[in-house]
C-alpha cells in the first residue's frame, strides 16, 4: 500500500491574514494580462510624448492614407493620424473603467453595509436596487446621456449608475453572514459605536470580493463607453476615445477596414486582460482561504 | 477477559501526511479488539484517535493522509492492500461507523428509511417486501417509536437522538462484526447521550458486535468500555482495562488527562462576601414569534420569568441541555438580544429597556467570554487592538489601554508580545484567555461565560477553569456561567439554576441542587452525567457518601 500511494502536491495551507499576490501560483496568461494592461495604462498616462501627432489635429492633404513610416496606422477620413488617436483613446476608456469601478463602489460599499445591518433600511434600499436592476444599462445610458448632453462625466455617471446594485448586493450579502459572527457581537459588548463596528469588523470581509467585482465592472464600463461612443450616444468625437474611433470609421470600414480593425482589437484586448485578472484575482482571494486551519 | 481470536488487529500503523515534508500523524500504533469487546480511544484534539478509525474504514483523505507502513487486519484480512471494490463490499458486512453528527451524516432529500434501505440493496439480494421488514425490525430495535411513520420521516423531522438512532439502524442493519463510533454522542445532550450509550451496549449483548469507540470524554470511557488506549500525538501511550486505566493510571499523560476532568461533586460552599447583589434577573421573559401573511402567529417561549441574583465575587451557573434558553437569558442579560419582558438590574440600575445611548455607560459592567474562541476574535486584527476596542471606546487614552492589555495578556497567562500577533497563530486555549483578557479589558462587575469552555480539551477547560477562579479571587468579579456540563458547573459555581424549556426548574446554592436535587429533571440531568460514579481526579469510584443523589433511589 506505502508504496502505491501515489504523492500529490501538498495542499497549499495559506495563514495570511491579507492577500499576497504569488506570481507562483498565477498562470500564464494572468501574467501576459498584467503585461498587456501595464502597456496600456502606461499608453494612456504616458500619451502626449508617444502619441507622434496631435490626436485631433485634421489635415485634409493625408485622408485616408494606408500605414507607412510617417503614420503607424495611416489616417482616418479627416487625416488625423490613427495611432495618435488610439493612444489617446486609452486615456477615456482608462478614465471610464477605473472610474465607474471606483465610484461604483465608493457608493455601494457604504449602502450595502447599511443595508445588510439595518433591516428597515434593508427592505427600502434593496427595492430601489432591485429597479435599477432591472433597467437595461445601455438604454439607461442612452436616456442619461440625450438629457444631460454628451461628455466624459455623463457617460460616466450614465454606466456607473446601472453597476452599483450590484455592489450593494455584494457588500450586503457579505455583510449578513459576518454580522453574525460573535466577534461583531463582543464589539457590541464593548461599545463599540455602530459605524466602528461597520468600519473596523464588518467592512475588511467586504474587499477581497469587491476587488473581483470591480474589476468586472472597469471592463464593462469601458466596453459600454465603447458601445455608447459607437451609437453616437457617448464622447464627443473631439475627444478620440476607441468607441468614436470605431463610429468614425464605420463609414468607410469598406474602404478601410483598419479604422475599426485597429482600435476594436486593441478595446479587445484590453477587456480580456483586465477580465484575466479579476479570474486571477478571484482566485486568489478563493473563499477556501477563510478555512484557515480548517486542515489541521 | 479470555480472548478468542481479535476481530480487529492494528499492527505498527504508520499515518503520514502526503507532500514534500510528510508530518506523521499516527507514529506506529498498534491495538486489538476481542469478539463483543468495547475498546475506547481516548485523547484530545489532535491525538490522532480519529485518523485511527479512518484508516480502519479506508476513508482516509488520498489527497492529504496515507498509510506508510503497518497492517490492519479485520478478522485476518488485511485493510490496507484491499482494493477499493472489496473495502466497499467490507463496510456495512463486517465493519460500519457512525459519527459524531447524524444530522450530516444522512441525506437531507431522502426518507430515513429509504436510507437504511439502501444499505441493504447494496449488499443482499432481498425482494422488496423482505427488506421493508427487515428496516423496520431493525428500526425498532433501536427503540423508535412509531416505526412506521419514523420510516417515511426526513431527517430533519427527527430529533438528534432518533437521528442517530437511525443511523445505528443503518449501521447495524447488515450485524458487522466491527462497529467504529467517532465521538457518536458528543453533540447530544447528556440524557440523550446516556440513551444511546445505552443503546450501543445492549446491541452489542445481542448481537456480539466489536465496538471501537471513540471519545474525548472519561465519563463516557468509564460507562461504556471494556479495554481504554489513551492516545497522545499519534502514539498510544497507555492501554488497559478501564479499571486499571482510571484507578491505577502508568503514564502522567494519562493522569494529567484523568486529574483534568472536574469531579461531579459540587464545590467547598465559599463564605459569601459582601453580599451585594450585581446582576439581578427579574420575571425575564422573551418570546420568539415567527409571522406569516397564511398563518397565525407561532410563538416560541425562550424564556419565560426567570429570576435570579448574582452577588459580587461569587458564581451562578445556568445548566441545562440545548433549547433550555440558557443563553437566552445571558444574551438578554447583556443586552445582545431585547428581552420580551421582566427586567434586568446591574448594580441595582434598571437596564432592561434603556435605548443605545443610555445604554452605554451600563455596557462596560457586563462582559461577555464566548463559546469559540476562534470566532470571538476578530481574525483580522491583532491581539493588542481587540483588547483595547473596548477601553478606547470609554475614552482610555490609547498608551493607557495599551499598557493595561499588557498587564492583562500577564495575568491571564499569556507572553506581553501576543500584543502585536494575530489570533490565528495561537491555540484554542490560548484564544481563550486572550478573550477574558479583553472581557477583563473593561473592568466589568459581571462576566458573563456562554459556554465559554465547551469547546476546549478537557486539560485546557481545567487551566481556563482556574483562571476565572484566579481571577475572581483577585478582581472579585461576579461569574454568569453558562455550560450543559454539571461537572464544569460542580466544578466552578457557588449557586446553580436548573433550566428546562426556558424555565428555571430549580435554583439555590450548588451543594443543594447538585447532591440533593429537589426537581426529577436535575435527578435526571444528574443520572445522565457520564461517569458519574467515578472521582476522575482521585482515581477512584465516588463513595457512596459522595454520590452527588442518594435521592437518586426511587
Amino acid at each position: 500500500m506505502a508504496t502505491s500511494v501515489e504523492r500529490r502536491v501538498e495542499p497549499v495551507i495559506r495563514r495570511r491574514i491579507l492577500p499576497v499576490v504569488e506570481v507562483r501560483g498565477l498562470g500564464f496568461a494572468s501574467i501576459l494580462a498584467g503585461i498587456c494592461l501595464l502597456v496600456i495604462v502606461l499608453t494612456g498616462i504616458f500619451a502626449p510624448l508617444i502619441a507622434p501627432y496631435d490626436p485631433i489635429q485634421m489635415n485634409p492633404a493625408v485622408r485616408l492614407k494606408p500605414a507607412s513610416d510617417t503614420f503607424l496606422l495611416g489616417t482616418d477620413a479627416y487625416g488625423r493620424d490613427l495611432f495618435s488617436r488610439i493612444v489617446y483613446g486609452a486615456r477615456i476608456s482608462l478614465t471610464v473603467g477605473i472610474g465607474a469601478a471606483i465610484i461604483s463602489v465608493a457608493i455601494g460599499l457604504p449602502l450595502g453595509l447599511l443595508a445588510g445591518f439595518f433591516r428597515i433600511l434593508d427592505a427600502i434600499l434593496m427595492r430601489i436596487m432591485d429597479g435599477l436592476m432591472a433597467i437595461p444599462s445601455i438604454l439607461l445610458a442612452i436616456a442619461v446621456v440625450s438629457l444631460a448632453g454628451a461628455g466624459l462625466w455623463t457617460v460616466l455617471v450614465a454606466i456607473t449608475i446601472p453597476e452599483i446594485p450590484r455592489v450593494v448586493r455584494l457588500v450586503r450579502s457579505v455583510v449578513l453572514t459576518a454580522r453574525e459572527e460573535p466577534y461583531v457581537e463582543a464589539a457590541i459588548a464593548v461599545g463599540s459605536s455602530l459605524p466602528k463596528i461597520m468600519w473596523r469588523h464588518l467592512m475588511p470581509n467586504t474587499l477581497a470580493p469587491l476587488i473581483v467585482q470591480a474589476t468586472y465592472i472597469c471592463a464593462s464600463a469601458i466596453l459600454i463607453e465603447a458601445i455608447l461612443s459607437f451609437l453616437g450616444a457617448g464622447i464627443g468625437t473631439e475627444t478620440p476615445s476607441w468607441g468614436n474611433i470605431m463610429s468614425e470609421g464605420r463609414v468607410y470600414f469598406q474602404l478601410k477596414p483598419s479604422l475599426i480593425f485597429w482600435p476594436g482589437l486593441v478595446l479587445s484586448i484590453c477587456i480580456l486582460s483586465i477580465n484575466l485578472l479579476g479570474d486571477a484575482a478571484r482566485d486568489l482571494l478563493d473563499p477556501r482561504l477563510k478555512q484557515r486551519g480548517g486542515l489541521k | 477477559m479470555e480472548r478468542s481470536d481479535p476481530i480487529l488487529k492494528i499492527e505498527h500503523l504508520v499515518v503520514e501526511t502526503t507532500g514534500r515534508r510528510p508530518a506523521t500523524i499516527l507514529n506506529g500504533i498498534s491495538l486489538e479488539i476481542g469478539n463483543g469487546e468495547t475498546v475506547c480511544l481516548v485523547g484530545e484534539s489532535g491525538s490522532g484517535k480519529s485518523v485511527t478509525s479512518l484508516a480502519t474504514i479506508g476513508l482516509l483523505p488520498k489527497s492529504a493522509l496515507a498509510a506508510r507502513q503497518g497492517r490492519i487486519l479485520l478478522e485476518g484480512e488485511d485493510l490496507l492492500t484491499a482494493g477499493s471494490s472489496r473495502l466497499k463490499e467490507l463496510r456495512a458486512t463486517r465493519m460500519s461507523m457512525i459519527f459524531q453528527e447524524p444530522m450530516t451524516a444522512l441525506n437531507p432529500v431522502l426518507t430515513v428509511g429509504r436510507q437504511i434501505e439502501e444499505v441493504l440493496q447494496a449488499h443482499s439480494s432481498l425482494g422488496a417486501q423482505e427488506q421493508r421488514r427487515r428496516v423496520l425490525d431493525m428500526m425498532e430495535h433501536v427503540h423508535l417509536p412509531d416505526v412506521e411513520r419514523i420510516y417515511r420521516s426526513y431527517p430533519h423531522q427527527l430529533s438528534g437522538g432518533q437521528r442517530q438512532r437511525i443511523m445505528i439502524a443503518m449501521a447495524l442493519i447488515l450485524r458487522p462484526k466491527l462497529l467504529i463510533a467517532d465521538e457518536p454522542t458528543t453533540a447530544l445532550d447528556v440524557t440523550t447521550q446516556k440513551q444511546i450509550l445505552k443503546l450501543i451496549r445492549e446491541l452489542q449483548d445481542a448481537l456480539g458486535t466489536s465496538v471501537l469507540f471513540i471519545t474525548h470524554d472519561m465519563g463516557v470511557v468509564a460507562d461504556i468500555a471494556d479495554r481504554v488506549c489513551v492516545m497522545h500525538h499519534g502514539s498510544i501511550v497507555e492501554e488497559g482495562s478501564t479499571d486499571e486505566i482510571l484507578r491505577t493510571p502508568r503514564q502522567d499523560y494519562t493522569r494529567d488527562l484523568l486529574t483534568s476532568v472536574p469531579a461531579l461533586m459540587p464545590r467547598e460552599p465559599r463564605a459569601e462576601k459582601s453580599g451585594e447583589a450585581i446582576l439581578e434577573i427579574i420575571g425575564l421573559g422573551k418570546i420568539y414569534s415567527a409571522r406569516s401573511l397564511f398563518r397565525p402567529r407561532q410563538d416560541t417561549v425562550a424564556a419565560d420569568q426567570v429570576n435570579l441574583v448574582l452577588r459580587r465575587g461569587r458564581t451562578l451557573g445556568i445548566v441545562g441541555e440545548s433549547g433550555s434558553g440558557k443563553s437566552t437569558v445571558a444574551r438578554c442579560a447583556m443586552r445582545l438580544i431585547e428581552p420580551t419582558s421582566g427586567s434586568i438590574r446591574i448594580g441595582g440600575e434598571e437596564i432592561s429597556h434603556l435605548p443605545r445611548r443610555a445604554l452605554h455607560p451600563y455596557r462596560k459592567r457586563i462582559q461577555m467570554i464566548f463559546q469559540d474562541p476562534n470566532r470571538s476574535l476578530n481574525p483580522r486584527l491583532k491581539v493588542g487592538e481587540s483588547i483595547t476596542e473596548g477601553p478606547i471606546n470609554y475614552g482610555v487614552p490609547r498608551p493607557n489601554a495599551v499598557a493595561r492589555a499588557k498587564e492583562l495578556l500577564e495575568l491571564v497567562g499569556l507572553p506581553v508580545d501576543a500584543i502585536d500577533r494575530h489570533p490565528h497563530q495561537f491555540s484554542g486555549g490560548q484564544r481563550q484567555r486572550i478573550a477574558i483578557a479583553r472581557a477583563l479589558a473593561m473592568e466589568p462587575d459581571v462576566l458573563v461565560a456562554d459556554e465559554a469552555v465547551s469547546a476546549l480539551d478537557v486539560s485546557v477547560q481545567a487551566q481556563v477553569l482556574d483562571l476565572l477562579d484566579d481571577i475572581q479571587e483577585r478582581l472579585g468579579v461576579a461569574i454568569l456561567f453558562i455550560t450543559h456540563d454539571l461537572r464544569v458547573a460542580a466544578q466552578i459555581c457557588d449557586d446553580v439554576a436548573v433550566m428546562q424549556k426556558g424555565r428555571v426548574v430549580e435554583y439555590g446554592p450548588a451543594e443543594h441542587v447538585l447532591r440533593h436535587p429537589q426537581q426529577d429533571y436535575t435527578r435526571e440531568l444528574l443520572d445522565a452525567a457520564p461517569g458519574k460514579d467515578w472521582d476522575f481526579p482521585n482515581f477512584r469510584p465516588l463513595s457512596s457518601a459522595d454520590l452527588p443523589a442518594e435521592s437518586f433511589k426511587r
